[in-house]
């Protein structure tokens, strides 16, 4: 598995990780690694295997009943925003 | 004091030999004496620790105290606490003070357990070895330039080097098992859902679970037994009963039959940890139990599969630390991009990026198929293999990790060496299963941990199993130099 | 070159529940910023969401309603993308597995005609928080109380090919989950929106043109307008001889226009997969069951009954039924009439009360003359009390008034005249005031009875019996 460097900005976009010079030469080298060391699933034989995404089969999704149970507190959550104005929480504007 | 069991402490405490607040502030002493070396905490709460001592002791003397009143605990920092610094090790939650209570942290409270600060881990958990950490790596108690492991190897080596007589920890691949191994103690991550997730901060979701690491398979029994059970906040918790993990550590062990790992027993494994390994097996043997060789032909491929599942969870479950709402925010965004990009970027350490980047890909238009859900299909083999093992036995046995402790800083230039530490330990997250680690030995100085893995929900067996090797062997008695006194 | 227009729509219906998809906060609309938005709302670090029974229940009413397979088992995924409204870099939503599969609707056009629009699935998700753009020194403000308001999405096929179509589409759409009550249908508050998959291709050609999507169509004019002027944009493309490119578009209302949204973003990667922190969703055949006991009568059934029980033309009846609240009006109106005046009571709400109703920009729900009103004008015309004639002039007094109609009746005398006598005097003067027209209607000229009908109404304030005047009338004329 190789990655070029186009690739690995491509993927830090879609993560929204801005990466430095030293990341970036970390990266290159690491992610193509272990990609190819788990590319060894490929051998595997699956052909007749159902995916497992969770580890407890045969459970299903509890249901709550529709009640509201909480309360207004976002001046104790806003504490730990980095900007807030008005109760609202301050993004850089965003254009659509 | 500080040698006591939790189990010891707690009868102490109730027959009024020593108060809550003496046992307290004792330890809250010796962390500010042995820490600055160890590096095993983020947070000590000591002002908060002394109240609730104080509450417990109140308690106590109305009559009022269960199994673990006024015992003091640590947790790990990835726990959620009410009004106190929850840092998960990162630059990006360093100056997060959690507005609410993990249900553990919850239920370990409203048991009475004294809360003595917030261990140290790998960031967001994404380790092996403690040295991810933003606030620094952890020292190896039992050698000081070597890791205690990793992620919970605050709490690891808190209780190794007795400045917290029990801790919390989380184990997605091996995170409780692997510090407990390297470190000489018991280290217990639950089945799948035993366990409340909630408040618990996400690594890998389907892998993610609480658990303890103590000094006896006794002291974890008393701990699970006050934080297992359902919780409407999570969904993916089992709404089983849970026992009196105590009430059971007595039964013999005669007729019981323990699968010996073939595949945990190849290439990579020290030869003194193998002997070590195998002579536990011998005292089982001598307990009644009976040998046999149990092969699970996907277990290899357990690595490969956990580095494609729990990056693709880590990928996502981290993209709510974006500078928002909480946690790191950059300085001076220019736009959107640029709040995002930063925030993360400075936010998160190498091995986190690494990880995010990792899950990030394999989840990426053209590569689902070929990693995610192949991953997802090797899962459901491995958890096939385990299934058929235990239609033969109650629980299988093997190392913890394929090592001693290794030095500080020898693996953190090589990902994949590093990844393959937790070879042993990720079975049991993948299949979600119950395991546990506990001292059998010691080569040159150093722990070496049995792994115990059972069917779901056999808490007790493993546990049962593992007070019995206890009560005929010393290993886990052992403190080591210098935290002794 | 003849262009057909091909329309698909995804309709996104708040559901009306208490609390939110994943959370116990409340929904309510217009709280102040970030008072609804709690730990799980916000993706607060270590939360986990808990899936609310009451929105799986309204999903497979929806379901249940459209003729749609409700999914024993489907799947929770989740969306993966970056956004100041989503608080957890992720939405919650159904992918591979929805909850709602296979469905259909028919529709009425204008000119009557039915036809059947596929529904290719419903699924849930958790809405998103608003992003407020007035400026603080360059920041955009988001409120997140919106964040995980419950949505069904609904999704149609292909089916449409005109804007009109797509309209009577989504109109269908809201009466039935307003009949069903799991939407209250709220365009204004954004309870009920919808974006539109719209190509164009050569009539006769089979296969699709490349498609654009039309966001925030808001209100039932802007969809029409919206695509029509997509649809007139996109043939002038490719008329021109250029190409359409697979974009999303904003409708301005404004300025009338689209444009393109979000262009200079990459195409967007969502990397869906299964949420771990959420189990597959069972539903048992006692739920669905339940669910079914509990639907209420649907549009369609409505209109059936209307015909059968009413004796009302399938028009009237499909009218009548069309919205809930009409419907549920009519049906009052007649519980109070008695069913053999049923058509009468169905004039009236077409008629009189809805155009009332539109000149005021009214909903039938803010009558002035509510049902009870109404019915006891109605019954002034069956017990004969006052004409037809008059009754519209007692309805328009009492839709300015306010006051009932008998009040009105008495208070200007309108009450009808019934004594054959004084109907009588009335007949006689107006023969007497006549002379020409009574010899030419003697000698032949009957179309002149009319002319004496209209005489004999206008000279007693439009108050006389119609039919008693009809019979002594003629009587008289014959001398």
């Amino acid at each position: 598995m190789s990655l070029t460097r186009h690739d690995v900005e491509n993927i830090a976009r879609l993560a929204r990780l801005a990466l430095t010079p030293a990341d970036m030469a970390s990266l290159s080298d690491s992610l193509p690694r272990i990609l190819t060391f788990v590319e060894q699933l490929g051998a595997a034989q699956t052909a007749a295997v159902e995916p497992m995404a969770h580890p407890l089969e045969g459970q299903s999704q509890r249901l709550r009943s529709d009640t509201v149970t909480e309360t207004d507190a976002h001046e104790r959550y806003q504490q730990n925003a980095a900007r807030v104005e008005a109760g609202l929480y301050l993004v850089p504007k965003v254009i659509e | 004091m500080h040698t006591l069991t939790l189990a010891e402490l707690s009868n102490g405490i109730k027959s009024r030999r020593f108060s809550s607040v003496d046992v307290t502030r004792h330890f809250l002493d010796r962390i500010e004496r042995l820490n600055p070396a160890l590096n095993a905490f983020i947070t000590v709460t000591a002002d908060q620790a002394l109240a609730q001592a104080a509450a417990a002791d109140q308690a106590i003397a109305a009559g009022k105290g269960g199994p673990l009143t006024g015992v003091p605990i640590a947790h790990k920092d990835i726990f959620c606490t009410d009004g106190v610094l929850t840092t998960c090790a990162s630059k990006m939650l360093s100056n997060f003070v959690s507005p609410y209570d993990a249900t553990v942290v919850r239920k370990l409270k409203e048991a009475g357990v004294v809360m003595l600060g917030k261990t140290n881990m790998d960031e967001f958990a994404m380790g092996s070895s403690n040295e991810t950490s933003w606030y620094g790596p952890v020292k190896n108690p039992w050698d000081l330039t070597r890791v205690p492991g990793g992620s919970s190897g605050g709490s690891a080596a808190a209780v190794a080097a007795r400045i917290a007589p029990a801790a919390t920890g989380t184990d997605t691949g091996g995170s409780i098992r692997q510090p407990a191994a390297l470190t000489a103690l018991t280290g217990v991550k639950p089945t799948y859902g035993r366990v409340s997730r909630y408040g618990m901060i996400a690594y890998a979701s389907s892998l993610d679970q609480g658990g303890v690491l103590t000094l006896n398979a006794e002291d974890a029994a008393l701990l699970l037994t006050a934080m297992s059970g359902f919780d409407e906040r999570d969904s993916t918790s089992v709404d089983l009963p849970v026992p009196d993990y105590t009430a059971t550590l007595n039964q013999p062990l005669k007729g019981l039959k323990v699968g010996i790992l073939k595949e945990f027993f190849g290439q990579g494994l020290e030869a003194s940890t193998e002997s070590l390994v195998r002579e536990a097996l011998k005292v089982y043997e001598q307990l009644g139990a009976t040998l046999v060789e149990v092969s699970l032909p996907n277990l290899p491929l357990s690595v490969p599969t956990y580095y494609v599942v729990a990056p693709a969870e880590c990928s996502s479950n981290l993209s709510r630390f974006d500078g928002v709402r909480f946690g790191y925010s950059c300085d001076s965004p220019k736009d959107l991009l640029d709040l995002y990009t930063r925030s993360r970027g400075e936010g998160f350490g190498a091995e986190v990026k690494r990880r995010i980047m990792t899950g990030t890909y394999v989840l990426s238009a053209g590569y689902y198929d070929a990693y995610y859900i192949k991953a997802q299909k090797v899962r459901q083999l491995i958890s096939d293999d385990f299934r058929r093992a235990f239609a033969q036995v109650d629980l299988l046995a093997g190392p913890t990790a394929p090592t001693t402790a290794f030095g500080l800083g020898a693996k953190v230039d090589d990902p994949i060496t590093m990844y393959l530490n937790d070879i042993y330990t990720i079975g049991a997250n993948l299949a979600g299963l119950p395991a546990l680690s506990l001292p059998c030995g010691f080569s040159d100085g150093l722990p070496v941990g049995l792994q115990l893995i059972g069917p779901h929900f056999a808490e007790a067996k493993l546990l049962n199993a593992a007070h019995q090797y206890q009560q005929q062997t010393e290993w886990h008695k052992r403190v080591p130099a210098g935290y002794e006194s | 070159m003849e262009w057909e227009t091909v329309i698909g729509l995804e309709i996104h219906a708040q559901l009306a529940t208490k609390s939110k998809i994943f959370s116990g906060s409340a929904t309510a609309y217009g709280a102040e910023p970030n008072t609804q938005a709690n730990l799980v709302d916000l993706g607060y670090p270590g939360v986990l969401p808990v899936l609310n029974r009451e929105v799986v229940r309204m999903a497979a009413k929806f379901g249940l309603a459209v003729g749609a397979t409700v999914a024993k088992r489907s799947v929770f995924a989740r969306k993966n993308y970056f956004y100041p409204d989503l608080p957890k870099g992720y939405q919650i939503s159904q992918y591979e597995l929805p909850i709602v599969q296979a469905g259909k609707l028919e529709i009425v056009l204008d000119d009557g005609a039915r036809k059947t629009v596929g529904i290719t699935r419903a699924h849930l998700e958790e809405d998103a928080g608003k992003s407020l753009h007035e400026d603080f020194q360059g920041f955009s403000g988001i409120d997140l109380n919106r964040a995980g308001t419950p949505l069904l999405e609904i999704v149609s096929e292909p089916d449409m090919r005109s804007a009109k179509e797509a309209v009577a589409y989504m109109k269908r759409i809201h009466t039935l989950v307003r009949y069903l009550e799991i939407c209250d249908g709220n365009m204004q508050e954004g309870s009920f929106r919808c974006d539109a998959n719209v190509s164009v291709r050569p009539k006769g050609q089979e296969k699709y043109g490349t498609r654009c999507e039309l966001k925030n169509l808001n209100s039932f004019r802007f969809i029409e307008k919206a695509i029509n002027h997509e649809v007139a944009r996109q043939i002038d493309v490719i008329e021109g001889g250029g190409t359409i490119r697979q974009e999303t578009r904003l409708y301005d209302p404004d300025k009338d226009e689209t444009r393109p949204l979000r262009s200079k973003e990459e195409a967007n990667d969502y990397r869906y997969f299964p949420d771990p922190d959420l189990l597959p969703v069972v539903i048992e055949q006692s739920f669905i069951d339940d669910v079914r006991a509990t639907l209420p009568e649907l549009p369609d059934q409505k209109a059936a009954r209307f015909v059968e029980q009413h004796g009302l033309s399938p028009y009237d009846a499909g009218t009548l039924s069309a919205s809930r609240e009409v419907g549920d009006y009519y049906e009052a109106v007649v519980a109070a009439l008695g069913e053999p005046h049923a058509k009468l009571a169905a004039n009236w709400v077409m008629g009189d009360l809805s155009a009332a109703l539109n000149k005021d920009g009214l909903e039938i729900t803010d009558s002035r003359i509510g049902a009870a009103g109404l019915a006891a004008l109605l019954n002034r015309i069956v017990d004969e009390t006052i004409s037809g004639k008059i009754a519209k002039e007692v309805f328009e007094a009492m839709w300015g008034e306010g006051q009932s109609a008998d009040a009105i009746i008495d208070a200007r005398g309108l009450k009808q005249i019934t004594d054959s006598g004084a109907i009588e005097k009335v007949i006689d003067e107006v023969i007497a005031a006549n002379p020409k027209q009574l010899g030419d209607y003697r000698s032949g000229k009957d179309k002149l009875f009319g002319f004496f009908v209209g005489q004999v109404m206008k000279v007693s304030g439009g108050k006389a019996n119609p039919a008693q005047v009809n019979d002594l009338l003629k009587a008289k004329l014959q001398g």
